[in-house]
């Protein structure tokens, strides 16, 4: 089986997963962005990278953050960038999903940023388009967020350099969360020892230890000791089923509060995808404390973007 | 029509024969096998040297579409497809649209498959209206229409007590009841096993357990209503240990496997491939295993195709999005046959799994070559090897887990009631 994100020549295609991504790609889109950043130098404004290109942001999920970055992102390569927020208007008017993607091929993109409701619809866009057009998801069911992942890994590295000596706790709705799953494979990839998930059993998918993490039922045990602490968004609609009793006891037994961010190591960030439901899984106090680092997320969000399309951009067809 | 098949390796599991024998066909009927009866004046000679000769295929999954997903498939496309596969019987589940709750709708889907002169329909009724699982259905009146067992598509009713009442009704009457397990609520919503594939690729799962709490259920309320039962797609290495253990107890209880799922796990979903969107899920290596063990050592009865054509535009879909289902009837001998050379079960046991052991499930007097049994016969090439490509397949559906896929095993001839309706 192909990796479907690697042309002939091993190099980037299209950015669908952070699973099976060489680590070689992965160290040089926090290179590049590192570079956009102007670590060392002066920041970087504008450059054209992409210029005459054409980036569609096609999201059938509504996400302004996202969306955001990645045309703030665009912007600053010089690209021309068309948003289109489909919602499910598209879909319901019959439209399929491939549908949209051909007239938009039509129109002559060179680059899609995806957000879809479905696991899996970056790669069948993916395997659908023309050789010279890429792909980046920007978010597919519970499947993958690979940007997401890689501005995370960005922010380690940024604040603790390196990789092989860390321990890093995702702490959350696992189950449904495509950043938890992205940012699993991101960090064993770049050789994190330990990585592990902490959650109720209702929130982790059944054989989520196959991922390669170590899992905790309590928040107690889990932050021993922990580098760095991975918050994830819970989303109100889990309180409906039957897998949450109430926000109340969620908080009281998972969220993140001063007393346990005290029991992982001293020096440990606090980081968050956003967009935060304050006293649902994290305290206030934790959520603006000195540990967190959840506003340069954002920041290094731009950055990571315009990585992956100038990589994307410099890729041979 | 007289038709002589001569210098073929017969193999007929029933009869326990596989040696080379001439098959006699007079008019509709077997008339003798080895030597010509007298006075017999072949009409057709078919030179079968270098083949294996069978009773036609029965299989015991095929969706057909009508009425009512004609977009998806036809009769017309499908019997072509079954005789091609080699297949001279098949049941068709009751999912049609509307469901077949009614005798008319029997009456006249066995009339349309008629007409075509193909192979023979036998469909399962739906044990409740609208397959809704509320009231039962005038099984009575639909066995009269056609209807050889009666069955709940894709999951029993989710009201244990509509399950145990149908279940006794059609007791009263002796006739079959077949489900597949498959709990509703344990299910909803789900597109892939519960497993590392799904936690991997963020698929909605669905458990073992889904098929586990529903066969335990149906077990216990078969064991209750003395209800033969036909346990339909077993998936999981803990369904064939249930049936194992149920049928050393002597319940009355018969149980299938799709073909798919006798060779493929849910790693072949690979990066969302929706060819492998099926139902029940393709599970773990481990289940395969067991399942495969199962239909060697016949705790499972019969292996199908679950032939479920589904059209191209529902399969260009994100995974989950994409309909479950694929095609399956033209593959359905190869791949038996890959099944036996794999595992080195002996032809005659393999076929049994497609012949007389369905016919049974089914209650129907084919898939076996008795002088006087019908003539319903497959004439195949077990050396012809040939690629799976979507675009040569005759069903509407080309939609299959297997393609690209070099199988070996070809159908020749196929013959229904003493009509040779197929030849390659």
């Amino acid at each position: 089986m192909n990796n479907p994100q690697l042309n002939q020549h091993g190099e980037l295609q299209h950015l669908l997963s952070t699973e099976g991504l060489p680590v070689r790609i992965v160290r040089d889109i926090l290179d590049r962005a590192a570079t956009f950043l102007g670590e060392g130098h002066a920041e970087i404004n504008k450059v054209p990278l992409l210029h005459g290109k054409s980036v569609f942001n096609i999201f059938f999920e509504n996400s302004t953050r996202t969306r955001t970055t990645f045309e703030i992102a665009a912007k600053k390569l010089s690209a021309d960038v068309v948003n289109l927020n489909i919602g499910s208007s598209s879909t319901s008017k019959g439209e399929t999903l491939l549908d949209t993607v051909d007239n938009l091929c039509a129109m002559h993109a060179d680059m899609f940023v995806v957000r879809h409701a479905t696991s899996g619809a970056a790669h069948l866009i993916a395997r659908h388009v023309a050789p010279g057009i890429h792909v980046i998801n920007a978010g597919d069911g519970r499947h993958a967020h690979p940007t997401q992942a890689l501005l995370d890994m960005y922010t380690i590295r940024h604040y603790k350099q390196e990789f092989h000596n860390l321990t890093v706790a995702i702490v959350g709705d696992v189950l449904h969360s495509r950043v938890a799953r992205s940012q699993i494979h991101a960090l064993t990839t770049l050789g994190v020892p330990e990585v592990r998930v902490i959650a109720p059993k209702t929130l982790l998918p059944s054989m989520v230890e196959k991922l390669g993490v170590r899992v905790f039922h309590s928040m107690e045990e889990g932050l021993k000791g922990v580098d760095v602490v991975m918050m994830l968004r819970l989303q109100n609609e889990r309180m409906q089923g039957a897998l949450l009793p109430s926000a109340q006891e969620y908080f009281k037994y998972y969220g993140l509060t001063r007393e346990r961010l005290a029991l992982a190591k001293p020096a440990a960030i606090v980081m968050h995808p956003g967009p935060m439901n304050r006293g649902v899984e994290i305290d206030s106090s934790v959520a603006d404390g000195a540990q967190s680092v959840i506003l340069p997320q954002v920041t290094f969000g731009i950055a990571i973007r315009m990585a992956v399309m100038s990589l994307l951009a410099g890729t041979s067809t | 029509m007289n038709i002589h098949i001569s210098g073929g390796r017969l193999i007929d599991p029933k009869n326990g024969i596989d040696a080379q024998q001439d098959v006699f066909i007079v008019d509709k009927r077997i008339a003798a096998i080895g030597q010509a009866p007298e006075g017999f004046v072949a009409e057709q000679l078919i030179d079968a040297r270098g083949l294996i000769v069978m009773p036609g295929l029965v299989d015991v999954a095929a969706r057909l579409r009508e009425p009512g997903y004609e977009y998806r498939a036809t009769l017309e496309s499908e019997m072509a497809a079954a005789v091609a596969g080699g297949v001279t019987s098949l049941s068709c589940p009751p999912d049609t649209d509307p469901p077949l709750d009614e005798p008319g709708l029997v009456e006249m889907l066995k009339h349309r498959a008629r007409s075509l002169n193909q192979a023979r329909v036998f469909p399962v009724g739906a044990l409740t209206y609208g397959l809704k699982g509320e009231q039962i259905t005038e099984m009575a009146e639909l066995t009269e229409a056609g209807c050889k067992a009666f069955g709940h598509a894709d999951a029993p009713p989710a009201d244990n007590r509509v399950l145990m009442r149908a279940m006794q009704y059609a007791a009263t009457f002796g006739f079959r009841v077949w489900l597949r397990p498959q709990d509703a609520a344990l299910s909803r919503n789900g597109v892939a096993h519960d497993g590392e594939v799904a936690a991997r690729l963020g698929l909605p799962p669905i458990p073992v357990v889904a098929e586990t709490v529903a066969l335990s259920t149906m077990l216990q309320l078969a064991r209750e209503t003395g209800v033969r039962l036909h346990v339909c797609r077993i998936s999981s290495a803990a369904g064939v240990e249930m049936i194992r253990a149920a049928k050393r107890e002597g319940l009355s209880v018969t149980c299938d496997v799709s073909m798919n799922h006798v060779h493929l796990t849910e790693v072949d979903i690979g990066y969302f491939d929706a060819n492998c969107h099926l139902q029940p899920p393709l599970r773990t290596q481990r289940d395969r295993t067991a399942l495969r063990a199962g239909l060697a050592d016949g705790t499972i009865d019969a292996v199908c195709s679950n032939h479920s054509p589904v059209d191209d535009d529902a399969k260009l879909l994100p995974f989950a999005e994409a309909e479950a289902g694929a095609t399956g009837m033209e593959l359905l001998l190869p791949l038996v046959l890959k099944w036996a050379e794999q595992e080195s079960i002996p032809l005659l046991d393999a076929i049994s799994r497609v012949t007389i052991n369905p016919a049974q499930s089914l209650g129907v007097k084919v898939g076996h070559l008795s002088p006087g049994a019908h003539a319903d016969v497959c004439v195949f090439d077990p050396q012809a090897t040939w690629k799976v490509e979507p675009a040569a397949l005759i069903s509407q559906g080309k939609n299959t887990p297997f393609n690209g896929y070099t199988l070996q095993g070809r159908v020749r001839y196929t013959v229904v009631e003493g009509k040779t309706v197929f030849v390659a």
